[in-house]
């Protein structure tokens, strides 16, 4: 049975990946290695899990602003995630993810869910993810 | 939700002042409305964090500006770069690094922004005013800002600090509203370790704590030592805004929206209360070292953020004497760089032993000659991000730790 939550749209676009659940925020200046898609930040209890083509799952941002840089380079090079499902809005987040799309075409969908349906979310081992300009939708 | 916009904000998207302008302006809208804005504001300055080179998307965001004719509408500092223009012969990192770096901090230059390249751009000349609204990037810069300034900044990123600075304008939300600038945690230092003399490494291990436990929540500190001066802020900001998503704090007495805990908290009470004692802090500084005391060092590396003119002063008291048997390196910018030579500092600062690194930092690039082994900083941001971002272990010590350590050629404590 699949079950749809309503969510909000930052960036728009569609993805349907398994999920990387980060247990704590994550900033990826000096967090992800742009060319690899793995997480280097040495005190981060996710570090060494690699995020290409999965839909990450984080709560809030965190860390430097040269993280959206980051973001974008990971998306041009095709290490990035597939999307980004998020709890807080965050600024690096969603305009890293706006110029991959301004530059390259690349949609890396950002989201921001609910706190009633966060546990769920972050319980699921794959999501689909369908941001329209209007709303969004995260499907389990 | 839609955002409202003023005459000036429609004719930037039309392209009147250029097609620059109308790019960064579409960015800017799409931007208000992901963060939830509902009318922009006009900025007094603007910093740039895009002038290290992070990979080809760095250049093509900046080229496309350039061809499309680009110029910034206020004051624009820049942050720093891949490679120290003043002494490119410490780069050490590939070609290719080294000429797309030094390409895009000349393109910056193009769109008429300030060649600072310093991520204290308050240390210069162009140091916001009390209350001015202003667009700045870089973590430690904007939490300065915000904290110790009381100018107005958001925590913005990459790309929107250079579309806030060729449009004059940024989305009212944030920070930019009084309030939200309201603490909402009371952070009570309630005993200081008595063995550390100067503030220094208090300032360093409550802005950690703050960092791990805030979130982007504001805190109110009080308790800080006496001592605490605006190095000490700085450093508390810088690896506040490290360790966590931090772009403001009121320091009780200190910082100047906090005359009193009642003013930080504008009339409202604490959601919560973070009590710290000495033991804590000894605690947390503690864990900002990957190795133990003893372990030989390869480098010594100060300034992260960069070094003030004062931090040279206390520096200038503690080199006489032996000369280090590793490599010192103190990161700074132009500004203090031009002061050193006026009062003849450089030359003492070489002749101990000490290499100046202008325009960038030792973390970002590749600069340090030697990184096989562990490397001793005062930074709680270096000692943050360098495990990670060099691959260096680290020790965390204060100045003058360090300064007996690069001599002793291992960790020492005083």
């Amino acid at each position: 049975m699949t079950v749809k939550f309503q969510a909000m749209t930052l960036v728009a676009g569609s993805a349907e990946a398994e999920t990387l659940v980060l247990t704590e925020p994550l900033s990826f200046w000096g967090g992800l290695d742009s060319a690899t898609g793995r997480i280097i930040d040495q005190w981060h209890p996710e570090k060494n899990e690699v995020m290409s083509g999965r839909i990450l799952v984080m709560r809030a941002g965190r860390g430097s602003s040269s993280g959206s840089s980051v973001l974008a380079e990971a998306l041009r090079r095709g290490t990035g995630p597939a999307g980004i499902v998020l709890l807080a809005r965050d600024a690096i987040v969603t305009v890293g993810a706006m110029v991959a799309a301004e530059l390259y075409g690349r949609a890396c969908p950002v989201v921001l869910a609910s706190e009633a349906d966060w546990t769920t979310i972050t319980g699921a081992g794959s999501l689909a993810i369908d941001a329209r300009n209007e709303a969004a939708t995260i499907e389990i | 939700m839609s955002i409202a916009l003023s005459f000036s904000d429609k004719s930037l998207l039309s392209g009147e002042h250029g097609e620059a302008a109308a790019f960064a302006m579409r960015l800017l809208v799409r931007f208000a409305e992901a963060v939830g804005a509902e009318r922009f504001i006009d900025i007094e300055a603007a910093h740039i964090d895009g002038c290290l080179y992070l990979g080809q998307v760095s250049l093509d965001f900046i080229e496309h500006l350039v061809h499309l004719g680009g110029r910034v509408r206020v004051p624009t500092t820049l942050n720093v770069g891949s490679v120290d223009l003043i002494h490119p012969e410490l780069f050490a990192g590939s070609d290719e690094v080294g000429r797309a770096g030094a390409r895009l901090m000349k393109a910056h230059e193009e769109l008429g922004c300030v060649p600072t390249f310093t991520c204290a751009p308050y240390q210069t000349i162009f140091r916001p005013r009390f209350g001015a609204q202003i667009a700045w990037a870089e973590s430690n810069a904007i939490v300065f800002a915000n904290s110790v300034l009381g100018a107005r900044t958001n925590r913005y990123g990459d790309f929107i600090d250079l579309c806030c600075a060729l449009t004059g304008r940024a989305p009212c939300y944030g920070l930019h509203i009084g309030e939200n600038r309201r603490a909402r945690v009371l952070v009570k230092v309630e005993s200081l370790p008595e063995e550390w003399e100067e503030a220094g490494l208090s300032c360093v291990a409550v802005g950690h704590t703050i960092g791990r436990r805030c979130g982007d929540r504001v805190p109110a500190i009080t308790g800080l030592p006496a001592s605490t001066n605006e190095d000490d802020l700085k450093a508390l900001g810088a690896v506040a805004a490290s360790a966590g998503a931090v772009a403001l704090f009121h320091a009780v007495g200190l910082t100047p929206e906090a005359p009193t805990t009642d003013a930080a908290f504008q009339g409202r009470a604490p959601e919560e209360v973070i009590r710290l004692t000495a033991a804590d802090l000894r605690e947390t500084a503690h864990n900002l070292s990957t190795v133990p005391d003893g372990t030989p060092l390869t480098a010594v590396s100060l300034g992260t953020p960069h070094f003030s003119l004062s931090e040279f002063e206390r520096l200038m008291r503690l080199i006489d004497g032996a000369r280090p048997v590793i490599d010192v390196y103190v990161n700074t910018h132009r500004a203090v760089l031009e002061e050193l030579q006026r009062r003849g500092w450089e030359e003492r600062l070489r002749a101990a032993g000490v290499t100046l690194v202008i325009d960038t930092c030792t973390y970002v690039t590749a600069v340090m000659r030697d990184v096989s082994g562990a490397v001793m900083t005062n930074s709680g941001k270096w000692a943050y991000y360098a495990p990670g971002n060099i691959g260096v272990e680290v020790a965390f010590g204060s100045l003058a730790d360090c300064v007996a350590s690069a001599r002793a050629g291992k960790v020492v404590r005083l």
